[in-house]
Order: structure tokens, then C-alpha cells, then sequence
């Protein structure tokens, strides 16, 4: 019964979505104040339904309703309660429901917090994400309906949760890498309802930036979250495989990154307008791409299901709907929204300009590469994979780059900036950056001088120290550096913490390839290893018996220079239900170093096939990934973003800057 | 020239300068970074390039899996059904890694002929077959899209004796 409740919700929810995509976008053409008003209830329900539906898979989980074809594919009787809740998410048609959920529950935050926004703005805003979900919910009751029965004879238990997602890190991983993928398609309905009104001023800009902050912090913390997650639980020690799905996530992340730095231009001074535009369309799209890759199973990859090619061509044609249809009305509109406002070389507009080409450079290789075997496949040139090297030669240098002209940003002024204050400014910062980068290899590992970590550690450095410089300066005139610093803006204290982010990310992600040590070992009881300082030995082998699982466990004693450092237990899992066998790591996390052991196979008798690792500075990667999400989260808690109703009606002011004197962020 | 023309051309140029040879290097590094994959067929008869990074991927025999008593060292065979491949591997393999199922195995061909493995993958779930697998077709060399009806699943091939 509740299976098919669930399923007409789901049907409601599509009838309600339709309503939602002609009813405000007619009144906002006819100037129908009854119909753009019917946009707000309709989002409310649209919400519902689908919540309705999601409520019931996850209680058809719960109760082990095994009728359910895809319950039963993806639970089991024994299966842990909270995995049980969350297998709602471990297979195709699950996911897809959690990606509407998502999308429904944009549209509600849409809905309640935009009632500012001008009647108008609003309905066509609602009326593209009502099409967006059209889209999606007609593939999901077409080609992959999750609430599909077995009958009249359904399986005594289910096969089980692929043992791969029994983990803590499937509870989380998935919710937010879509709540960012999904998040930037509010962002991209901002910008189609600007194309359609042929409207675009620094009010929309400043509404839309929040929208396009929180998405690109929760994909900040679903990508690191998916990193950290493969990390420990694949067994190889990687973090990050350039793998298509990891890049497919990538992207929309890249180009959000583009966007925000784009939009903050076009709210500030009104500039870089259909370039804005440009950029939300290809982030959403980009997402949706993102979708079809994962989704289709054309892809040799941990995400890809068992799959049938006929939901891969919907979700294409959806996506060409989607990409063709949004850019056709920006070429036809984006003339009407152009800007004639100039600034100089050496302004923060210029940075900013940099940050974006770099950044869609960058884009477009790690799309090459993602897409170049698919098309090669596709025309017959034979299979073929790129290779994480392609990806590091272009991803290295580019970021690099970036990272050197990001110093420069927060520091320099809108509109004209003397290159002598600038000067005047940078050179401490890029002093001590120099000595530090120098010193550092040499004490951290004096017998291998590495020019590598060197970089890594300047790039690094020069970021941080940069901000700390311009904060000082911004403190000059205030009687206390407490008080000083009370008076900088919110959104000021966000960039400089999402800046650090990206300087630690970089710092670890350095450090850890150029550092790390990694050993496949053969172990037998008894027998000790040494690893950089840090000696293993195999003390015993047991037998563990766990809820769905039998296990072999290692006990394995960690000592640094002869002081007992850690007890660990990896272990080496079979899973009764699906005969799958897995690799529990077992881990001695700290700030600066991570001792990672993974157990291989039995090699004869006694002995152990073992991976060793040691791995400097690896939490910095996911550290600074947060720092990035916790800066997108302050910023949206800006108090200017609560003022939006008084500024509906504001055109652009240029900021006016006396050259050398005022750096004038607000 | 009208300067605004001129600078409009310099533009132009400009960018047309630094997106060929941001073409040119991506091209470059697509070449030496490729990595083509080949069935158990190509390889076994030699039309393979040796010493060159490639993918290789069928399924593996059951009962050629031989692990070697003091060291890393695993050998096994890789087959469509009738063409075998030896790949020699040093190192932990992965979880699914199985006699009878699918396998994928980068690394380069000696001159023995023997693959000699630098990564080998595996699927990661029972009902799924890697692509490049799936596609191969029993006992012949292709590896084409036509082949997409008859695809091999590692189960069911026939091994012979």
C-alpha cells in the first residue's frame, strides 16, 4: 500500500511541477498577478509530494519491504537500521528521487525567501525550476521508478547494500554533493528569469548570489566528503583518481568557483553581466552532464550501476534541452543586458577577469579529458582512458598560477589600483613567503631536498601572508585591532577564510604527493617493518564475526623511534549476502601525518599480503576544503543579504574610489 | 588602420595565438597520456605496441590465478574465451578481484608477451561488468559497438577445459 502512495505522490508531484512551469511564467508574461502569486503554493506542494514519495521509499525500507524490486536490490533483512534508512540512496532510481527531493527542497527556499523579490522575478524564477523538475520527475516515473514491484514472487531477503556504501561516509557524501549540484539550478533559474525579463541590474546580482554561495559550499564539502570517503574506504590510500565521475563533480565546482568571483564583480560594479549569465548556465549544465555521466553507466567507475542505455539518451536529450534551449535565449537576449562601464589594467576587475579565464581554462581540460573517450568510443577510434597524468600537467600549473594571482585580489582596489601600492604592500608578504619556502623542505626532510614542496609551501604562504597584510592595512586607522577588526564585513571575514581554504587544500594536496610513503608488504606474525621512523608489527590474525559479516582481523602495534604509538586492527570483511569481500583500513589520524594500514590477501600460510602508508599533511586537503564551505556559509549570513528589500529598486552606483587612498570593499 | 580596428585585431590575433597553443599542448598531452585499451585477442596475437602503456581487460581464468609464496608476485590469465593473455602483477589486488569474473589491468606488454600489470581493477559490484569488457565478443579480437547485443559476461563464457 504505501509503495503505491508513494508512487502517486510522485505522479501528483509531476502534475504539480507542470502547473508550476506554465502557470507563473504566463502570468509573468501577460502581467497576471493571480497566476505569478499561484507560483509560491504551487512550490509548496510540489515540495510536498515529492517528500511525500521520498517518506515512503525510505518507510519501504525500514519495514524490509522486499516486494519492492528496488528494496530488495539494495537492502537486507540484516542490514544495520541506519543503512537501511539511508540504501534509499544506493541505487539508480533512489538517488534520482533524492536529486528531486533536493531540487523540490530548493524550490521551497525559494518560495519562503524571496518574497522581497519583485512579483515578477519571482514567478519566472519558480517557473524554470518547475521545468527543471518536469524533466526530472517524468524520467524518474518513466524510465526508473523506484517503487516497481516483484510480484507475485517476491525474494525471501534482499541482496543487500553494496558493501562498498556501508559506511558513515554514505550517509553524508551523497545528501550534499546534491545539495550543491542541485543548488546551482536556482542559480541558473535566477538567470534565465533575467534573460526572459531582459532585466539584469546589481539588485539581481546581489540576489542571486547567496543562492550560487550555498550551493558551491555544499558541493565544496560533497566533493571533499567523496574524497575523504574513497581515501579510507577503497584500500589504496588515494584521495583523488581524476576518475570521471570525481571530475564530472569537478567541473560544476570550477566554473561555480568562476561564478561566484563573477557574480561578486557584477554586484559590485555592474559589470561582466552576460558573462554572469553565461557562467550560470554552464555550471547548472554542467551539473546535469555531471547527472548523465554518473547515471548512465557509460562510465567504467565506482559510481556506475548496472544500467540500461535507454535512461542515459533521456537524461542527453534533457540535457540538450536544457544547454541548447538556455543558449539560444541568451544569444537572442544577452545583447539587452550588456554593460558599458570601463576599468583599468590594474584593478581588482582585472584579477577577477583572470580568475575566470584561468578557472574555464582549467574547466574545459578536465572536460577534454572526461569527454575525449567517450566521443572517441562513440566514432569508433577505439577505447581508450586518459590518464591522471594528462589531467596534473595542465590542472598543476593552472592552479598554480591562480593561487600566485589570488594574493593580488583581495588587495587591490575596483576600478584602478597603483601598481606602487600595491608593491608597497606585496613585497613583505612575498619575502617571508620566499624564506619560508626555502627553509621548509630542508627541515621537514633534509636528506631529499624537494623544489616541489618548495612551491607548494611559497604558493601557499604568499596566500595567507597576502591576506594577513591586507588585513593590517585595513586595521590601520583604528584606535584597537579587536575594534578594527569588529568593523571589517562579514562577507570580508568569509572570503579571507575560504582564501586560507584553498591555501591549505593546496599546502596538503602538495605535501602529501611529494611526501607520502607507500609499501605493499608481505607479513607474516611476528614480523616488524619500518616506514619512515615508524616501525609495524604483526602481532596476531583473528577471526571476527560482525552484524552482516565475517572478518579477518590484523593486530598490528605502531611504534615511532622505539616510543608504542597506536593499536590497529585493520580488517579483511566478507559480506554473507552478496559473497563481497572488503578492506576495513584501519587509521592513526593526526594534523600532520596519517598511518594508514590496509590488509590485501592471505599469501601461503601465515602470512599477510599488507599496505603500508604513511602520508604527511593529507587532512590538510579536506581541512582547507571546509574552510572553503565554512567561508561560503559566513558569507551568506552577510547583513546585506537581509536587507534585500530595499535595494529591489537600486540601480548601479559606481563605487567611487580616490585612487590610493580608500579600498572600499562594501 | 582605425586604431579601434587595430586593437580589435590585436584582440583577435591574441586570441587566436594563445588558443592554438593551448590546442597544441592539450593535443601533446593527450598523446603521450593516452591509454587505449585492448581485448585478449589483439594482444595474444602480437598487435599490440610493446612497451607502451595500454589497458588490457577480459575475464580471468579460473584456475590460473598463481600467487608466488614469498613475495607480492601474482600471475593469472586473462581470456575472451578462446585468445589467453598472462598478466604478471606485483602487489595487493583489489576486493573483487575473482577467478571467472571481469578484470581490467593497466601496464605494458613485453616482449615475452607477457602483460606485465601496473594497476589492476576490478568491478566493484556482482552485476556489473566494466564496459570494455562487456563488449568484447567471445573468441574474437574486436571489440565493437556492433557487439553491444552480445555481450560477454564473464560468467558465462565458455572457459573450455
Amino acid at each position: 500500500m504505501v509503495p503505491e502512495l508513494g508512487q502517486f505522490a510522485l505522479i501528483l508531484a509531476l502534475c504539480l511541477s507542470v502547473a508550476l512551469t506554465v502557470l507563473p511564467l504566463l502570468g509573468a508574461h501577460y502581467g497576471n498577478s493571480l497566476l505569478m502569486h499561484s507560483g509560491r503554493s504551487l512550490a509548496v506542494g510540489f515540495f510536498t509530494f515529492v517528500a511525500i514519495a521520498f517518506a515512503c521509499l525510505t518507510y519501504a525500507f525500514a519495514h524490509d519491504d522486499f516486494t519492492v524490486t528496488y528494496v530488495a536490490s539494495n537492502s537486507n533483512s540484516l542490514l544495520p537500521y541506519m543503512y537501511k534508512l539511508t540504501a534509499v540512496w544506493g541505487g539508480h532510481e533512489g538517488s534520482l528521487l533524492l536529486w528531486i527531493l533536493m531540487l523540490s527542497g530548493w524550490t521551497l527556499a525559494v518560495a519562503v525567501f524571496s518574497r522581497s523579490l519583485p512579483l515578477d522575478m519571482q514567478a519566472r524564477v519558480l517557473g524554470v525550476l518547475g521545468f527543471i523538475a518536469v524533466g526530472l520527475l517524468l524520467f524518474i516515473v518513466i524510465t526508473s521508478n523506484p517503487f516497481d514491484r516483484n510480484l507475485p514472487l517476491p525474494p525471501q531477503d534482499g541482496s543487500d547494500l553494496n558493501p562498498l556504501l556501508q559506511d558513515p561516509g554514505f550517509i553524508i557524501h551523497p545528501p550534499f554533493l546534491y545539495m550543491g549540484y542541485v543548488g546551482f539550478s536556482v542559480c541558473f533559474a535566477f538567470a534565465i528569469a533575467a534573460l526572459l525579463a531582459g532585466r539584469l541590474d546589481s539588485a539581481w546580482a546581489r540576489w542571486s548570489r547567496p543562492w550560487a554561495t550555498l550551493a558551491w559550499g555544499f558541493l565544496s564539502v560533497g566533493i571533499a566528503l567523496g574524497s575523504w570517503w574513497a581515501y579510507y574506504e577503497l584500500g589504496w590510500g588515494g584521495w583523488w583518481f581524476w576518475d570521471p565521475v570525481e571530475n564530472a563533480s569537478f567541473m560544476p565546482w570550477i566554473v561555480g568557483t568562476a561564478l561566484l568571483h563573477s557574480l561578486a564583480t557584477t554586484e559590485k560594479r555592474g559589470l561582466f553581466k552576460s558573462w554572469t549569465i553565461l557562467l550560470a548556465i554552464f555550471t547548472f549544465s554542467l551539473s546535469l552532464l555531471g547527472t548523465f555521466l554518473v547515471r548512465s553507466g557509460i562510465l567504467t567507475s565506482v559510481h556506475a550501476f548496472a544500467n540500461d542505455p535507454e535512461r542515459g539518451v533521456f537524461i542527453l536529450v534533457f540535457l540538450l534541452i536544457i544547454v541548447g534551449g538556455s543558449l539560444t535565449l541568451y544569444a537572442l537576449r544577452a545583447p539587452v543586458v550588456k554593460s558599458e562601464i570601463g576599468f583599468n589594467w590594474f584593478s581588482r576587475e582585472t584579477f577577477l577577469l583572470f580568475n575566470n579565464i584561468i578557472l574555464n581554462v582549467t574547466m574545459v581540460t578536465v572536460l577534454l579529458g572526461t569527454l575525449y573517450p567517450l566521443v572517441a568510443d562513440a566514432l569508433g577510434w577505439g577505447k581508450i582512458s586518459v590518464g591522471p597524468p594528462y589531467f596534473n600537467f595542465f590542472f598543476l600549473p593552472l592552479m598554480g598560477l591562480l593561487c600566485l594571482l589570488m594574493a593580488f585580489g583581495p588587495l587591490a582596489n575596483w576600478k584602478r589600483t597603483p601598481a606602487k601600492h600595491l608593491l608597497l604592500m606585496l613585497w613583505k608578504p612575498w619575502s617571508i613567503s620566499l624564506v619560508l619556502a626555502l627553509l621548509f623542505p630542508w627541515f621537514y626532510r633534509p636528506e631529499t631536498y624537494s623544489f616541489a614542496a618548495a612551491t607548494a609551501v611559497f604558493i601557499g604562504s604568499w596566500i595567507t601572508t597576502a591576506l594577513l597584510a591586507d588585513v593590517i592595512y585595513r586595521l590601520r586607522n583604528s584606535a584597537s585591532v579587536l575594534g578594527g577588526l569588529q568593523k571589517l564585513s562579514l562577507s570580508y571575514y568569509a572570503m579571507a577564510v575560504a582564501h586560507l581554504g584553498i591555501a591549505v587544500t593546496l599546502i596538503g594536496v602538495s605535501l602529501t604527493s611529494i611526501y607520502s610513503v607507500e609499501r605493499d608488504l608481505r607479513m607474516e606474525e611476528q614480523q616488524s617493518v619500518e616506514l619512515m621512523g615508524y616501525s609495524f608489527t604483526m602481532q596476531s590474525i583473528k577471526k571476527v564475526q560482525g552484524p552482516n559479516y565475517v572478518a579477518d582481523e590484523a593486530f598490528i602495534t605502531v611504534t615511532h623511534n622505539g616510543k608504542p604509538l597506536d593499536d590497529m586492527h585493520p580488517q579483511k570483511r566478507r559480506y554473507t549476502a552478496r559473497g563481497m569481500m572488503m578492506t576495513e583500513v584501519a587509521l592513526d589520524v593526526g594534523l600532520f601525518r596519517d598511518i594508514y594500514v590496509a590488509m590485501g590477501e592471505p599469501v601461503g600460510e601465515k602470512a599477510w599480503a599488507m599496505r603500508v602508508h604513511v602520508k604527511p599533511f593529507v587532512r590538510w586537503i579536506w581541512l582547507g576544503a571546509l574552510m572553503m564551505a565554512f567561508g561560503a556559509f559566513l558569507s551568506v549570513l552577510d547583513k546585506r543579504y537581509r536587507r534585500v528589500g530595499a535595494a529591489v529598486s537600486s540601480e548601479v552606483k559606481p563605487v567611487a574610489t580616490v585612487a590610493g587612498k580608500g579600498l572600499v570593499n562594501e | 588602420m582605425h586604431p579601434v580596428r587595430k586593437q580589435r585585431l590585436l584582440i583577435v590575433l591574441f586570441g587566436v595565438f594563445f588558443s592554438s597553443v593551448a590546442i597544441g599542448l592539450m593535443v601533446y598531452a593527450m598523446r603521450e597520456n593516452i591509454n587505449l585499451f585492448y581485448p585478449p585477442g589483439k594482444i595474444a596475437a602480437g598487435e599490440v605496441p610493446q612497451n607502451r602503456a595500454i589497458r588490457g581487460g577480459g575475464c580471468v581464468k579460473p584456475g590460473s590465478v598463481v600467487r608466488s609464496k614469498e613475495s607480492l608476485e601474482v600471475n593469472f590469465i586473462l581470456t575472451d574465451g578462446v585468445a589467453n593473455v598472462p598478466v604478471a602483477y606485483s602487489g595487493i589486488l583489489p576486493d573483487l578481484f575473482a577467478e571467472g569474473e571481469a578484470a581490467v589491468v593497466n601496464g605494458k606488454v613485453d616482449d615475452k608477451g607477457i602483460f606485465r600489470a601496473e594497476q589492476v581493477l576490478a568491478k566493484h559490484d556482482e552485476t556489473y561488468t566494466p564496459p570494455e569488457v562487456a563488449d568484447m565478443k567471445q573468441g574474437d579480437g574486436k571489440s565493437d559497438a556492433d557487439h553491444k547485443n552480445d555481450q560477454v559476461v564473464c560468467k558465462e563464457l565458455n572457459y573450455g577445459s
